[in-house]
């Protein structure tokens, strides 16, 4: 299978933390691939939901990349795609069982998204471009590193929709009450689902504008 | 028939897939640059949800639903297969998606030519699954209903993603700044047309 390349790379090489960094900023799936969108815009409403969809949609993706690659020689070409929902259908139904007994009221606010890990974008998107050619521990950190670039744009999003909307950060009064008295109100239009997407654009725009390699033509 | 339109209504303007729910944001984005590709896609969206809403319908009230399976007899009336779900539903709309394919490109060649590589890609659009699974959270009472809404749903979609392929087309002659060129504007003008969608909320028929 993988004659051509023998030798043992070290656990932490050159490679495999650039797998780990890169998604955090100039490979970030989210503002740079374009993956996983769906989910994203719509669980970040508040900080303690969209930390638990990261950590889900992470565990998700590096399991999956893991298992994928390491079934890579095996799996039929023609049927792959339905071999990789199945493996990753399993994996969502673990999850959401997890949550149901330990989080409910977060697993009930989430309320379909979860199941919706199953057609996020960044798990196929991974699956189809990484795993199914590289190595298992270096599509398992590769899996690890887009689960953390997708979950620092939703706490990112989220922090600054919880603060500006309700003026909480994680359930907890942080404005103070100096503010209201001044004649501070909390945005109510944060809260609405559209100002999640202008929230991600600003986020884009802050992005590119410092990384000139990213900007499109049109 | 009047709750029929009702509810075909609401999941076209107050419940739409984009502007509410944000599903199928991802070939959203990726096929609106041109209105020609994005309306293929649309009226295959719309295909597929009619087809699967109400088939994932009978599966979840006739297998998983808590007591669903009372017509093979009364001792399993306590059983509960609706963690099965996801697996249900995916399988469901993945072989779908495939018959649709054969069943369009036996008949029709051309429409089948013109839709080309988005119908297999409907299999993994957040917004086919979106649709079972709110069918599932919402309870419909009837196959219609649950119909009329995988329908409504998808025109919804349709009518999103042309909207956005006609915008884009026409931005491309504006001076946007250079950093918000194509996906940043996207997603800001995404979100205003989502507060504009905002302002049918609370109509009823």
């Amino acid at each position: 299978m993988s004659s051509e390349k023998t030798e043992r790379e070290p656990m932490f090489s050159a490679k495999t933390k650039k797998l780990l960094i890169g998604p955090l900023n100039k490979d970030n799936p989210i503002t740079v691939q374009v993956l996983g969108i769906c989910s994203a815009l719509a669980v970040t409403v508040k900080l303690e939901p969209a930390f638990v969809m990261a950590v889900s949609v992470m565990v998700v993706t590096a399991m999956s990349n893991l298992l994928i690659s390491l079934l890579r020689n095996t799996i039929p070409p023609r049927i792959r795609i339905i071999v990789q929902l199945v493996v990753i259908a399993a994996l969502v139904i673990l999850v959401d069982q997890v949550l149901k007994a330990y989080v409910y009221d977060v697993s009930k606010q989430l309320s379909v998204f979860v199941g919706l890990i199953i057609t996020n974008c960044i798990i196929m998107g991974r699956l189809e471009a990484f795993a199914m050619a590289n190595k298992p521990w270096d599509s398992f950190v590769d899996g690890i590193g887009n689960g953390l670039g997708y979950g620092i744009i939703l706490i990112i999003v989220a922090f600054f929709r919880e603060l500006l909307g309700s003026g909480t950060i994680w359930g907890f009064h942080v404005m103070p009450k100096a503010f209201y008295d001044m004649g501070y109100v909390n945005n109510g239009m944060m809260i609405l689902p559209p100002m999640a997407l202008v929230v991600v654009g600003i986020i884009i725009w802050v992005q590119r504008s410092r990384n000139p390699e990213l900007q499109e033509e049109n | 028939m009047e709750n029929l339109i009702n509810i075909f209504v609401k999941s076209i303007f107050i419940d739409n897939m984009i502007f509410a729910y944000f599903l199928g944001m991802c070939s959203y984005l990726a096929v609106s640059k041109t209105v020609k590709t994005s309306v293929g896609l649309g009226v295959a969206v719309i295909f597929v949800l009619g087809i699967t809403v109400p088939v994932d319908y009978l599966i979840n009230n006739y297998l998983l639903r808590k007591g669903a399976l009372t017509w093979l007899g009364s001792e399993f009336a306590s059983v509960d297969l609706s963690f099965l779900s996801f697996i249900m539903f995916i399988a469901v709309i993945a072989s779908m998606v495939q018959l649709v394919e054969m069943v369009i490109e036996k008949f029709s060649p051309t429409l089948y030519a013109s839709l080309g590589i988005f119908l297999p890609l409907i299999a993994v659009n957040c917004a086919i699954l979106g649709g079972s699974l709110f069918m599932q959270e919402r309870e419909y009472e009837s196959i219609a209903e649950a119909t009329s809404f995988g329908l409504g749903s998808g025109l919804g979609w349709f009518l999103a993603i042309v909207a956005i392929a006609a915008i884009r087309e026409k931005i491309r002659y504006s001076n946007v700044p250079k950093p918000l060129r194509g996906l940043g504007i996207t997603f800001i003008i995404t979100g205003l047309m989502g507060i504009a969608f905002m302002s049918f909320m609370g109509i009823k028929l």
